[in-house]
């Protein structure tokens, strides 16, 4: 839940929404977050979880990390949370 | 207006420490990009690069220069001494006095900004070198060839990121082809390949983790890359008066601004350069028979770019080959142009292409011949060299067989 919580708190930061109208079916698209929109957002997420998102943007469906919607990406950080944080 | 011709080049780069090594190098398909060696590499997260390796200042340059000369500099004063040697030139009276040095660098001396911080911010030093600043500055490459060749007229530095050297050389076409210098030394310089340099771009997650794949369907992003390329620029008249060697001429030059966004290329602005150029040269599309790509290895600049040679150049777009030699040295940001401009004079006086290394799958959204792996035998007339800078800002280069 707290994974969540900052998880969707970053994107709606940059999406400029409020946390609220986040949706977890939504994508990066239907939040109007661009390629250097999500590369910030990775960046806010891996400071704000001390973690490393394996992710290039040249291959977003390729990298290990899925962000097909809000809820993939919560899914997504509290994996690599559990296995760079044990 | 005068007619342009090249009579000098100079370089080093991880390819080579001088343009026939280079060439070589570019013939044989050879990869110089490999493990990257220096301070605190364990940190990085992107591991490779076209480092220059075996390059030994202190065999070249005595104490007070290095005290001088960052390595960016470094590496424009011998490719620089190169290309003039090449040109045989001798910067004296009217010549000196009318001549001039227009040269690319986005970063500058990154390598002691990165050094001197580092000594200041995490060895809490209260103190640095006194010569710290004249070495650092986007200028001091172009000031050093100046004072070192005796070269007094306009003399600038251009920084537009990737294309800058692109720039520059359209800068030193045009004084040259006004009839406002007899003579341009030009090219660019680049050696972001320091830590903080090479953290920046691991940020931006363009950065592939094995290898530049220009084209491929398989490319997974850019490889940075380190180095200069210089060239004289002569007007053709002097040069042909003194029995000077003509490796090339510059036929035109265009510049556009996407004016769209600040990393993501534009089909429009690449193509309105590439036309653009030709048009300046009064050159007809069907003439152009090799392209030096900017091909990066992205994603998103390999197929930009794809497309925009399909509109500016139609059906002959089937006809023509276009290469990316960052396959092999890497991305040498401001630099890059002027080592490119290489495999351009390689095709058109050799009527060798170099090759597009690294290739593996096709890309139906790059289906352009890129002369994949090895290296092809082909006479070319006229060719053109690309360069799409971070920030929209496209710079080509038209180039004709002497």
């Amino acid at each position: 839940m707290e994974v969540k919580n900052k998880v969707v708190e970053i994107l709606a930061e940059q999406a400029v929404l409020e946390p609220s109208d986040v949706k977890m079916e939504m994508s990066l698209e239907d939040l109007g977050i661009d390629s250097l929109g999500l590369v910030e957002s990775i960046f806010a997420i891996e400071e704000a979880f001390d973690i490393s998102v394996p992710f290039n943007a040249n291959d977003p469906q390729e990298s290990d990390f899925d962000i097909s919607s809000v809820a993939r990406i919560v899914e997504g950080v509290e994996k690599l949370v559990a296995e760079q944080h044990p | 207006m005068k007619r342009v011709v090249i009579t000098g080049a100079g370089t080093i780069n991880a390819l080579g420490q001088s343009v026939p090594a280079t060439m070589e190098a570019m013939r044989e398909g050879r990869c110089g990009i490999g493990p990257l060696e220096m301070r605190d590499s364990d940190r990085l997260a992107i591991k490779i690069g076209g480092q220059v390796k075996g390059f030994d200042p202190e065999s070249v340059f005595n104490r007070q220069q290095i005290a001088l000369y960052d390595r960016y500099t470094q590496f424009t004063l011998i490719a620089a001494e190169e290309a003039i040697r090449q040109s045989g030139l001798t910067f004296d009276g009217d010549l000196a006095a009318r001549s001039g040095v227009v040269l690319g660098t986005s970063g500058g001396g990154l390598t002691t900004q990165d050094e001197n911080y580092r000594a200041v911010y995490e060895e809490g030093k209260n103190r640095v070198h006194p010569f710290v600043v004249p070495k650092l500055m986007n200028n001091a490459a172009c000031s050093h060839v100046s004072m070192q060749y005796n070269i007094k007229g306009p003399s600038f530095t251009v920084a537009s990121a990737c294309a800058s050297s692109n720039h520059a050389m359209g800068q030193a076409f045009w004084f040259v082809r006004s009839g406002m210098a007899p003579v341009m030394v030009t090219g660019g310089s680049e050696s972001m390949l320091c830590f903080g340099g090479i953290k920046a771009w691991e940020g931006l997650r363009v950065m592939s983790r094995d290898a530049c794949r220009p084209f491929s369907a398989t490319r997974n992003g850019m490889v940075q890359g380190e180095g200069a390329g210089i060239f004289v620029f002569e007007e053709y008249e002097h040069a042909k008066a003194r029995g000077a060697e003509i490796l090339a001429e510059v036929a035109g030059f265009a510049m556009s601004s996407d004016a769209a966004d600040i990393v993501m290329p534009s089909k429009q602005g690449a193509a309105r350069a590439m036309a653009g150029a030709l048009s300046d040269a009064g050159i007809a599309r069907e003439e152009v028979g090799y392209i030096n790509a900017h091909g990066t290895g992205t994603a998103a600049n390999d197929k930009t770019e794809c497309a925009a040679v399909a509109d500016v150049f139609g059906t002959h777009a089937d006809d023509l080959m276009m290469s990316s030699t960052k396959s092999m040295h890497g991305h040498c940001i401001g630099g890059t142009g002027a080592v490119e401009l290489l495999a351009v004079l390689m095709a058109l006086r050799d009527g060798v292409i170099a090759p597009t290394i690294g290739y593996e799958e096709p890309d139906p959204e790059c289906a352009l011949d890129v002369v994949p792996n090895e290296a092809r035998e082909a006479r070319v007339d006229v060719a053109l060299s690309n360069a799409f800078a971070f920030g929209g800002l496209n710079a080509v280069l038209a180039l004709k067989r002497t």
